[in-house]
Formats: structure tokens, C-alpha cells, sequence
């Protein structure tokens, strides 16, 4: 049913060439995911919806990321850096400012594309791993300089900002997690849409173009150093909103929250999902909340290790991610189709 | 006729007394989620992975001390069940865990979750839940605000109240003093500042001559040292965390500088910091301490050092004796056992909050003579005495009379 059966499983580069109509399910695969996620919290405790709430943020960011090494080829280690600022940005809105939750997610976006827009421009000269490391450096330093003593009065330096959770507009008798789970479906789906009409969009061509052959594209006429610095400066918006989103779920912002541990809990979220894959994000989103309690369940002491192990599995087996299993499986009932 | 009557009383007196007990019976037992006649359900977060793992010993001890109570019978007939969740010290996840113990795990209360970033993501969820926020692990001073945060309370003396017993000290015996003072740029360096100029008061600005800080990211504080032995400064006031300690210990000592040194009770380990650091570089140090050291030789003899040894022996032979964790997690889990017992059969969470928050002159054996708890309605600040000590040989010697100082959040 899906477009996804186009592509055969195989080829070892960490990017490879992926069609484009590859990277999202099919119309119908996504009504049915669509469908489901509307009905869950009729169902389930609130306990529960603030879990998928939390897989549809980490989902948001890890497509963002998806975009830029997925998309654009460009390697980041620093997307918890994003994450915070945008978190930062709702979270001092809202609390010291007053203003509406709602109104601070796209404020998040915007500082969070010009800042990175701005980072991908002196991070034009880097490439592969070099990249990589001055993210990583972004990352590192991003929880010092919340910190920072002039920030303290908005950021309330150490100690954090606690946000207030928003309740159901218009009297709508939902309680505060079901509202803002329908209210981060709706982001979500949006941005979703957004980011799969970005790639097969102009501008996605063009980033598939440097993603495949720098060279080759700028040959075309693609100018490669503009569109380089959008996949990042969207890359960041979007990250942005997630982690404003995250801010509000949360009810807290801290520096301890956004530590390289979150950066790295993204790429291998992506990983896990499928590079270049935009379903997979919430298939990495689930796979790094979800998995840290599996491990900790079989042993409290070797959580790291059982983590690291069952990484290891998936990496082993299924090195495409959960793309490759979603072709596989397509294979399989096709197979039994006939 | 008069036989049948007085078979009707019998069986309608008998009746009328079962249903006067069970009432009585219902009456007096009252239970929230996580409590039933067989069991107590408690919930814990502790970073047992990331940054801080090192703390997850805490947890640790606390189930061992657990499963001794309920081999030991339980509480008042109930067992403890302790379910304990690793956030990895990240305040987004130690949300989750939270959640997952009120919401799905339905825990009776949330004791000694640990850090003062993951306490304070969860507090206001805890305090809009009703469900009590017992004992936290940190020393910040904000969790004594029973006014604001009814539901949350610490337990360790907090980090004001330390520093304003060195600020007596220092204001009654060197009032002429110039302190220089390096902390740790986060909330608990920040913490115990606060309370030496709160405490030194107005003479704080002519007394402090040095105020340097520094990030847990550098690899030594050597230059800090340096720089505050040019100020001419003769009292030091490190307020730092076990490694920098150390080498704070050992730099002056090095460069020849004499000031008079307090050191924080967070860094006071004999095993863990005065040991690495060198004993003929650390006598004469000031500190303050609440807690019996495991490490240190005048308590080889005594009654509630043996106690807590056996039970690390018997339950926990695995966990490091010395390492400070253990023996908190061990009086902090007997304080809990002694609030749950003063419940009674009413075991719902205003009540748990009620009787922690009547604690008199309550003692757990591993706190130093003389230190008790105490909390009030208007107290949430469990220990708050400590007691002096000077550090002479391979061991601290306690001195003077315990001080006790309460600070609120």
C-alpha cells in the first residue's frame, strides 16, 4: 500500500539515496495513524496520554533532525541546544511575560531558525564529522550559558522557571493533559505535513541534490551554501517548537534538562527510526522513552548496559531502523497477498 | 416464649456488636491510594544512571533497609513495597517517573526523591496532586515552605543553615576575619553563600573580601586558589563538592597559604576527600556535620554505628559502608518507618504529611548525639542542628555545643 516498497533494503552508507515519495507512508497508512491517535485518550490513563504527548514532542524533534541529516546531509550533535532555547524562549514568555502558551510556539520557531540559520552559516565551512563536533561543542556549552548571571533574572539561572500547565480553552470539559495532547497532535500533524511537502517541494530537491552530490548540485544551479544553512535554520525552528511544547508539557525548564545526553538521545532516535525515513522520527521518539524503562525493568543497576545492548540488537539487525522493518513487513503481506 | 425472647436478644445483641465493631473497624482504618491492610506502597526517584549514578547508592540502601523491615514483620502489620525508578538526574524524565508512581504505580507518597532540579520539576504536580513529596534528597533551602508547598519536605539539614552556624562561629571568634570564599556556580554554591551573608549580616560586604566561583566543567580550580591567596584573606570558605575539594585542600597547602578553612559538610568524607587529599594538609580544618562518619574511629564502640554495620552486613553487603550514601539512605528510611508507625491505621496522605510534620525530639541512631528531629506545621526543616568538628590526626573531633540555625525557602 505504501510508497515505501519502491526502495530496496540494502546499500551501507549512513545516507543513501532515498526517492522521495519514500520518505512518508501512504495516504491511507497514515488516516489509519491519524484515526488511532485521536481516539487514544478515550482510552487510556492520563498517565498514558503524557507519555504519547512526550513521543509526539521527542517525534518533532527527531524529524527536525531527520530533515537536516536525512534531507540536506548535514550531521548535528547539538539539536538539544535548539531544543532549549526553545524551550527557554516559551517558558520566559509565558512566565514573565504572560503571554499566551500558544502564541509562544511560533515565537520559538522563529528565534530558533534565525539561530540556527545563523550557526549553519560559519558551519558552511564543516562537513562529516567536523560538523559534527562544533554541534557537539553547541550542545556542550548551551546548559552553561543558561546559566549565565545577566540571563538570571528571566531564566532563574539554576534553579529553573516552573510553567504553568494550560487548561482546555472555550469550557471544553477535557482535563489538562487530554487538552494538551490534542493540542500537541495538532502541531504535530502540522508540522508533519509541513515537512513532507518541504521535501518534495524545490527546496527539498535542492537539499536532496547537496545531500547526494555537493558538487553535482551546485552544478544545477542549486546555491548550495543557502539552502545548507535553511535545512538548518529549519531543522532549528522546528526543534524549537518541540521544545517549546516539551516546556509546557513538562511544566519545567532547567539546564539539567537539556545536557548533551538529550542531543545524543535525538540522533539515536533518528537512527533507530530510519535516516531519512519521516515516520521512523516517531518510531526513535518512542524507542528512546520507552526503552530506558524497559532496561531498568530487567536490571536497575545495568540499566546503561541493557540499554546499550538492546541498541546494539537494533543497530545489528535492523541497521536501516525501523524503516526497514516497515519494507520488510511490506514484502512479507505482499507475499501473502499472492 | 421467654427462651425464644432471649434467643432474639442474644443473636440481636450479637449482631448489634458485630456491626459496632466493624464500624468501629472502618472508622478507624482509612486508606488513600497505595495503602491497604496488607501493604504500603512508596515510591522513590533516584538517578541509579547519568551524571550523578553516584548518588543511585541511596535507593539502594533504602530497598535493603525495606526488605529488613518487612522480613522483620512489616509496619504495623503492613508490608513496604518500594518501587524506585531511575530518572538519570534529567527533570524532564523524573516528571515522567513521577507521573508513572501517581498515576499508574498509585503510590501512597513519593520519599526521597533526589537532586534539587529534578525535586523542584516535580514539586508543584505533587503539590496540585496531594500527594506527598516526603523527605527529598537535597539540601536546598526551598523545600521548607509548608505555607506555599504543603506537600513537600526535606529532611537533611539545608545548605543556609550550615554555613550560617560557620557564620556564627566566625563572627564570635574572628569578627575581624577577611573570608574569601570560592562555591560551586549552581544552586546548592549559591545556597550556602546566601546563608553566610545572611548570617554574617550587615558585616557581610567588609567581611568577604573574595567571592570566586567555578563551573563543575573545569578540570582544576588551582587558579582560583591562587588568586585568593593574593587578597590577603585569612579565613577560607570552600564550598565545593568532594573532587574539587580535595584539590583545594592540597593547592593550599602547597602554596603556603594558612587561612583558616571551613569546609562543607557535603565534602567532609574522610574517605573521599580528606584521605585523597592528604592528612598532614588537612589538619585544623572546620567543618560541620549531623551524621555519624563510618570512617572515623570514635565510633567503633557505639550502639547505633553496630546497628547500622549489621544491617549493612545482613542486608546490603554489597553497598560501600563507607561511602556516605549508604548511611543516609539508612536514617532517612528510618525516619520514614517512624512516621508510617505513628499513621497508625490511618494511612492516607493528609494524615502522612500530619504526623511527618510532628516529629518531636525523634532520633535516628546514626545522627550525632545531641541532634534531634523535629518538625512543626510551620517546620519543615527535619535536622536542622549541626554540630562543629576540627579536623586533628586522621579524624574529626567535635567541638563546642550542637548549633542549631532554621532557615526557610
Amino acid at each position: 500500500m505504501s510508497a515505501a516498497e519502491e526502495v530496496v533494503a540494502e546499500g551501507h552508507e549512513a545516507v543513501e539515496a532515498v526517492p522521495k515519495r519514500a520518505m512518508t507512508l501512504g495516504t491511507t497508512t497514515s488516516l489509519v495513524v491519524l484515526a488511532a491517535l485521536l481516539i487514544v485518550p478515550a482510552f487510556a490513563k492520563n498517565f498514558i496520554i503524557f507519555q504519547i504527548t512526550m513521543l509526539l514532542i521527542y517525534g518533532l524533534a527527531v524529524l527536525a533532525l531527520n530533515i537536516l541529516t536525512g534531507g540536506s546531509g548535514q550531521f548535528s550533535l547539538g539539536q538539544s541546544a535548539f531544543y532549549a532555547v526553545g524551550a527557554y524562549t516559551s517558558a520566559v514568555l509565558m512566565e514573565q511575560f504572560n503571554v499566551n502558551y500558544a502564541l509562544t510556539l511560533p515565537i520559538a520557531g522563529v528565534i530558533c531558525f534565525g539561530f540556527g540559520y545563523l550557526f549553519g552559516k560559519p558551519a558552511l565551512r564543516l562537513s562529516g564529522v567536523y560538523l559534527a563536533l562544533a554541534t557537539f561543542a553547541l550542545a556542550t556549552a548551551m546548559p552553561q550559558l543558561l546559566k549565565l548571571n545577566f540571563l538570571e533574572h528571566w531564566t532563574g539561572g539554576v534553579q529553573g522557571l516552573v510553567v504553568t500547565k494550560p487548561d482546555a480553552p472555550f469550557g471544553l470539559k477535557m482535563s489538562q493533559d487530554t487538552w494538551l495532547y490534542y493540542f500537541t497532535l495538532a502541531v504535530t500533524v502540522a508540522i508533519y505535513v509541513f515537512s513532507v511537502n518541504l521535501l518534495r517541494s524545490r527546496s527539498g530537491r535542492a537539499f536532496m541534490a547537496i545531500r547526494d552530490n555537493e558538487i553535482a548540485a551546485s552544478s544545477m544551479g542549486v546555491n548550495v551554501a543557502l539552502y545548507k544553512t535553511l535545512a538548518f535554520g529549519v531543522s532549528a525552528g522546528i526543534t524549537g517548537v518541540s521544545g517549546a511544547l516539551g516546556a509546557i508539557a513538562v511544566q519545567f525548564v532547567a539546564p539539567d534538562s537539556y545536557t548533551i545526553t538529550l542531543a545524543i538521545s535525538l540522533f539515536l532516535g533518528m537512527v533507530v527510526g530510519g535516516v531519512g525515513w519521516l515516520p521512523g522520527s516517531f518510531v526513535g521518539a518512542a524507542f528512546i522513552i520507552f526503552v530506558p524503562n524497559m532496561a531498568e525493568s530487567i536490571s536497575k543497576g545495568l540499566s546503561g548496559a541493557v540499554f546499550g545492548v538492546l541498541l546494539f540488537l537494533v543497530i545489528f539487525l535492523v541497521p536501516h531502523g525501523a524503516r526497514q522493518v516497515a519494507i520488510v513487513s511490506q514484502q512479507m503481506l505482499g507475499k501473502l497477498r499472492k | 416464649m421467654p427462651a425464644v425472647t432471649s434467643k432474639l436478644a442474644v443473636a440481636s445483641f450479637a449482631i448489634a456488636l458485630f456491626a459496632a465493631s466493624t464500624s468501629a473497624a472502618l472508622a478507624q482504618k482509612k486508606y488513600d491510594t497505595g495503602a491497604t491492610d496488607t501493604e504500603i506502597k512508596i515510591g522513590n526517584i533516584m538517578p541509579y544512571s547519568g551524571p550523578a549514578s553516584a548518588y543511585g547508592i541511596i535507593g539502594r540502601t533504602e530497598a535493603a533497609y525495606f526488605k529488613k523491615i518487612n522480613e522483620e514483620g512489616g509496619i504495623n502489620g503492613r508490608k513496604i513495597n518500594f518501587v524506585s525508578y531511575d530518572d538519570a538526574y534529567s527533570p524532564p524524565k523524573t516528571v515522567e517517573q513521577a507521573r508513572k508512581l501517581v498515576e499508574s504505580d498509585e503510590v501512597l507518597l513519593i520519599f526521597n526523591s533526589l537532586g534539587t532540579p529534578p525535586n523542584s520539576a516535580i514539586q508543584k504536580y505533587m503539590n496540585s496532586k496531594k500527594v506527598p513529596q516526603l523527605f527529598v534528597a537535597t539540601g536546598a533551602t526551598k523545600w521548607n515552605d509548608p505555607k506555599d508547598f504543603p506537600w513537600t519536605m526535606g529532611w537533611q539539614p539545608n545548605y543556609q543553615s550550615e554555613t550560617q552556624i560557620y557564620a556564627k562561629y566566625l563572627l564570635k571568634n574572628m569578627p575581624n576575619a577577611k573570608i574569601a570564599v570560592l562555591y560551586q556556580n549552581d544552586d546548592y554554591g549559591k545556597d550556602y553563600l546566601k546563608g553566610l551573608k545572611d548570617g554574617l549580616g550587615a558585616k557581610a560586604a567588609s567581611m568577604i573580601v573574595i567571592e570566586e566561583s567555578y563551573e563543575t566543567s573545569e578540570p582544576t580550580i588551582d587558579n582560583h586558589i591562587v588568586k585568593m591567596k593574593a587578597t590577603g584573606a585569612d579565613v577560607f570558605m570552600n564550598i565545593t563538592t568532594p573532587k574539587f575539594a580535595a584539590q583545594a585542600i592540597k593547592k593550599i597547602s602547597e602554596i603556603g597559604w594558612k587561612p583558616t578553612h571551613f569546609l562543607n559538610n557535603v565534602s567532609a568524607s574522610v574517605g573521599s576527600v580528606i584521605k585523597p587529599a592528604g592528612f598532614e594538609h588537612s589538619q585544623d580544618i572546620i567543618s560541620a556535620a549531623y551524621l555519624k562518619d563510618v570512617s572515623d574511629p570514635q565510633w567503633k564502640d557505639d550502639a547505633g554505628m553496630k546497628a547500622f554495620l549489621d544491617f549493612m552486613t545482613k542486608y546490603f553487603p554489597e553497598g560501600d559502608k563507607l561511602d556516605g550514601g549508604t548511611i543516609v539512605g539508612y536514617g532517612v528510611a528510618q525516619t520514614l518507618v517512624e512516621v508510617l508507625k505513628k499513621c497508625g491505621d490511618d494511612l492516607t496522605r493528609e494524615n502522612v504529611m500530619k504526623q511527618a510534620a510532628s516529629l518531636k525530639d525523634f532520633r535516628t541512631e546514626v545522627l550525632l548525639p545531641g541532634i534531634k528531629i523535629n518538625t512543626s506545621p510551620t517546620d519543615f526543616a527535619p535536622i536542622s542542628s549541626l554540630q562543629l568538628m576540627k579536623f586533628k590526626g586522621e579524624k574529626w573531633d567535635l567541638f563546642g555545643d550542637v548549633i542549631s540555625a532554621d532557615a526557610g525557602g
